[in-house]
């Protein structure tokens, strides 16, 4: 038995919309891979909780009218993996989420939960801040688009207000297209482990594969929340890919995050990893666009 | 609060059932105490040992971070499920003990669930996919080797690879002689 002191359980988008306003102590209980296990640990014992579990209209990846790739935020890590769009367009979330605890870890984990905790150690959140994703919130007043860069306030806070659950992840076309990318996970072990720091990388080359036309970085455990490296992406921009080039740009991310000390590891041990995963991370990009690298 | 219950429908090892289970109890909790399926091992409670794992329409899930009311309309397989009428043994289940693969058993219902749901799949998996498939289970007895050995051993023998099966030599991988007696 979970100590909770009640349970709601939505039946449809309105109705958890609709108990969110009836419920103001109720958190919210996606797939509970660590909601359940934060009451266990008595963090979270006692609680109300709203589960939206069984909505399965929040599952499932699909291509909008804006063409858009929207992701439900019920969708499992394991089904985003499998999705043959994500593998088609995105194939590094799917990489990045199936690095995710254990295989069922990621069978009951999703993707709303993985973002909506707020932990800067997301597998998923280096790759949704690299491909400027955008956050679908649904409130008493409709719907509210937030660009994830914004969604993210600070340590485990985001931007949820209290009547509104989180009901997609979109990545606008202009964030896909002609776009790939490579994501790298440090860790002390392969399965069942946090991230040390990650990092996610995307390119777009131009049309003669000779130079970046847009890079874009971001990083878990680098700083508070996830966070991009904003000055390296500015610097690599429109520059030709060399070997020089890319070490320059790694180097850079320096300027822009801001690792901490913590159990897991130092944070000298952090900045050094990722400068090493910024240039790593570029150079498969740049093989996965079918690029070479020059000088 | 007073105590909230609520029934629940499902589908358990393939016959249809329900129950009234309280809210506040993990699906664990719903197999072992109200459906006698003591395979159902409680470990570590917090999703990291694998000893709950059942199989939830087709996949592996860790039984004890899973409320039981969301088990509704779910279609579930627990190790009870995978013996036969007279309670013959499943080849997955006969090959842990060919191989050695069981001693105290505890990890065993968890880890032969995980198998079951790769040897079913009718794909043949890397030695490195395995490994990766089967990560969400701890053993603290036989160690993993002859685990391995019994899924990839059965994996084969399912997809009709009974002579490369034979390959397998005791650290799981496949030692094939010199020339291939076949391809």
């Amino acid at each position: 038995m979970y100590d909770i002191k009640a349970l709601y359980e939505a039946e449809s988008v309105e109705h958890a919309v609709q108990l969110r306003q009836e419920h103001p102590e109720a958190q919210i209980l996606a797939g509970g891979s660590d909601v359940l296990v934060q009451i266990r640990e008595g963090r979270r014992a006692g609680c109300e909780f709203i589960s939206i579990y069984m909505l399965d209209e929040l599952r499932g990846v699909s291509i909008d009218e804006e063409e858009n790739i929207r992701i439900g935020s019920l969708t499992s890590f394991s089904h985003i993996t499998k999705d043959p769009i994500i593998q088609k367009y995105i194939n590094v979330l799917g990489e990045a989420v199936d690095m995710v605890g254990g295989p069922q870890i990621r069978a009951i984990g999703t993707i709303g939960g993985n973002t909506c905790n707020g932990v800067t150690s997301a597998d998923s959140a280096s790759t949704l801040m690299a491909w400027d994703a955008i956050i679908e919130l649904t409130g008493a007043n409709g719907v509210r688009r937030v660009p994830i860069k914004d969604f993210y306030i600070k340590a485990k806070v985001v931007d949820i207000k209290p009547d509104e659950i989180q009901t997609a992840i979109l990545i606008p076309k202009a964030s896909y297209e002609n776009c790939f990318g490579h994501y790298i996970k440090y860790s002390m072990r392969n399965a069942l482990d946090i991230a040390t720091t990650g990092c996610s990388v995307n390119a777009v080359l131009s049309a003669d594969k000779k130079s970046f036309e847009r890079v874009r970085i971001g990083y878990g455990v680098a700083a508070p929340i996830p966070v991009r490296a904003y000055t390296a992406e500015e610097f690599i921009k429109g520059k030709e890919i060399t070997e020089e080039n890319i070490k320059k740009f790694a180097e850079t991310v320096l300027e822009d995050i801001n690792p901490r000390d913590s159990w897991r590891a130092g944070k000298a041990l952090r900045r050094h990893i990722s400068v090493v995963m910024a240039e790593r991370a570029l150079k498969e990009c740049v093989e996965l666009a079918g690029g070479e690298i020059n000088g | 609060m007073d105590n909230q219950y609520k029934v629940v429908h499902c589908t358990i090892n393939g016959k249809e059932v329900s129950q009234i289970v309280d809210v506040r109890a993990s699906l664990t909790d719903m197999l072992r105490n109200d459906y006698r399926l003591t395979s159902v091992k409680k470990g570590c409670e917090v999703g990291e040992c694998g000893a709950c794992t059942v199989i939830i329409n087709g996949e592996s899930f860790n039984s004890c971070i899973y409320l039981a009311v969301w088990a509704e309309g779910k279609e579930i397989w627990t190790l009870e499920g995978l013996t036969g009428p007279g309670g013959e043994l499943s080849d997955i289940q006969q090959a842990f003990i060919d191989e050695g693969a069981i001693q105290c058993g505890f990890c065993s219902p968890g880890f032969i669930l995980t198998s079951w749901e790769i040897v079913n799949s009718g794909r043949e998996y890397t030695d490195d996919e395995l490994r990766k498939a089967l990560s969400g289970h701890l053993c603290r007895c036989t160690g993993y080797e002859n685990i391995f050995r019994a899924v990839k051993k059965t994996m084969l023998r399912r997809l009709g690879k009974n002579e490369e099966a034979e390959l397998v030599n005791s650290q799981g991988i496949t030692e094939y002689p010199d020339p291939m007696p076949f391809k």
